[in-house]
């Protein structure tokens, strides 16, 4: 990847840490939509740095704040608690060792008001940049950096093809495409990144065109 | 249009007979499919927010969440109004500016990384009270930023403008060569003079150690930051002068790259040497993370 004049001046972004705040916030926000705004109560585990410095480094409320929706610009990341509060929203934070992990890592757990449970994985890579390392256990990889569509589908012959299909429909490009089986219960996951904004129709339209297609994420 | 250290920036410099800015601006264009239009009220945002942080963070006299910086700006800006002082009205309205956008970020303000949070006091205090001193226009520090992004660019390309991969003379040293290139631009130097600052900064800084307290950006940061202003001032007054760098500036940033990779890790941003090791500073961090 080429660097620009906007990766050298820049993130703008709240401070006080790129990689314990901006990139924290990044994370909480992807988690936010994954979940569809759709969260009662939310648990953090914080690993390795993340554990030892999140308080000095504002790193719990850049959490928080993207699980409200806050991007790393967005001045509401400092009042993000009471903001959690008057919303209704309870939020715990927890210092847990998570095995081989990269330092800056959180293990995130969303509970809906159905009381359905989401737990992604993020790791904070450096600079505002971010890494998803595990969707609800699966182990995934992206960086939220262009639209992605995760689907999540009983692994039988001619998914992928349908799905594309679909995609291609909505005109939209794929940039990346990965496909993760979970032999234990014949299910795969597919990851997408396509190279502009879509709708969020696209989320009813994969689900009811195809009938092994159980989940879909979309951010 | 592309280019991946100074010597080939001087080149296209020379031969199109540009500045470092307009190289950087169409070397933008072209690798990123913007418009020039695009490009500036990118710019224009990016100032903006500058501006504020300059502004905001020494409006009180609030600390910051440990209670380690805070109120600095302000104290050195009245003691400023008051004395007749050492280093004088262009050196300290900069510094000031820069203790208040590291107090802003400490206080979890808005800021721009520039090219790091840590070091991000020290590119907008240097351009933009000079600026206002000799009153420059907005559309004139939006070309020296993108000069200063130049240098920045080739930084990030041949070394590294982190702390904890090449120490704090990566990341304040950097952002101090920034801002000394972007200054001469700014005053009407030529792109090799712009050069000649950048370098002189960065030989200034060479092998000072990354050691903030407790893991936080905040001390010894500030005062670094402050440290930066005056040293890009400096470097970019003798380049002006017709002072001209001896070792070319892309040597002088593998230098960097190479003392970065050898200093030890305690060194680099991992607070385990230097004045995060003082026996202060671990009280500090027994309070702070208690
Ligand atoms: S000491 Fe380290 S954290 Fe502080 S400004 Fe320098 S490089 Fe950044």
């Amino acid at each position: 990847m080429s660097i620009s004049t906007f990766d050298c001046l820049g993130p703008i972004m709240i401070g006080p840490s790129s990689s314990h705040t901006a990139g924290a916030a990044k994370i909480g926000l992807v988690a936010n939509k994954i979940a569809n705004n759709n969260i009662k109560s939310v648990i953090f585990y914080l690993h390795g740095s993340f554990a030892k410095t999140h308080k000095g480094h504002g790193t719990d409320k850049a959490l928080l704040g993207g699980i409200l929706g806050f991007d790393e610009k967005d001045k509401r990341i400092r009042h993000s608690f009471e903001i959690a509060k008057e919303r209704n929203l309870e939020f715990k934070f927890i210092e847990k060792d998570l095995g081989d992990v990269h330092p800056n890592t959180v293990l995130i757990e969303m509970t809906s008001n159905e009381n359905t449970i989401t737990t992604i994985q993020g790791t904070s890579t450096g600079g505002g940049a971010m890494e998803i390392n595990m969707l609800n256990g699966l182990n995934v990889k992206f960086s939220g950096n262009a639209p992605t569509i995760i689907t999540v589908h009983k692994d039988v012959p001619g998914v992928v093809a349908k799905v594309t299909a679909v995609l291609a429909e909505k005109n939209l490009n794929i940039s990346t495409m990965s496909v993760l089986k979970d032999e234990s219960n014949n299910t795969a996951t597919m990851i997408i990144e396509v190279d502009k904004i879509f709708d969020n129709s696209i989320k009813d339209l994969l689900l009811s065109k195809i009938e092994a297609v159980n989940k879909i994420y979309l951010f | 249009m592309n280019f991946t250290s100074g010597k080939e920036l001087l080149a296209i410099c020379n031969k199109k007979n540009l500045l470092i800015s307009e190289v950087m601006i169409e070397r933008e264009i072209s690798q990123f499919d913007l418009t020039k239009k695009e490009i500036f009220s990118k710019m224009d945002e990016t100032r903006t927010v500058m501006e504020e942080s300059i502004e905001n963070g020494k409006k009180d006299s609030k600390l910051s969440f440990t209670g380690l910086i805070g109120g600095e700006a302000k104290m050195l800006h009245e003691y400023y109004l008051k004395y007749n002082t050492i280093s004088g009205k262009s050196v300290l309205t900069g510094v000031i500016n820069a203790l208040s956008v590291m107090e802003e970020n400490s206080k979890m303000g808005k800021i721009v990384a520039a090219p790091t949070a840590g070091s991000s006091g020290i590119l907008p205090a240097t351009i933009i009270s000079t600026a206002k001193r000799f009153n420059i226009s907005n559309q004139k520090i939006n070309e020296a930023l993108f000069t200063a992004s130049a240098i920045g660019y080739i930084i990030t390309k041949n070394a590294t403008v982190s702390g904890a991969e090449g120490g704090c003379q990566a990341e304040t040293g950097s952002a101090s060569a920034m801002a000394a290139g972007a200054l001469v631009e700014l005053l009407g130097g030529n792109p090799t003079q712009s050069l000649s600052a950048a370098s002189f900064t960065l030989k200034n800084v060479l092998g000072l150690v990354c050691d903030p307290v407790a893991g936080l950006v905040e001390l010894p940061c500030a005062k670094r930051n402050a440290l930066g202003v005056s040293n890009a001032m400096l470097s970019a007054d003798m380049a002006l002068a017709g002072i001209e760098t001896k070792i070319p500036f892309d040597e002088v940033v593998e230098a960097m790259y190479r003392v970065g990779k050898k200093m030890h890790p305690d060194l680099k941003e991992t607070a385990e040497g230097g004045i995060a090791a003082t026996k202060t500073a671990r009280e500090f961090e027994k309070r702070i993370f208690k």
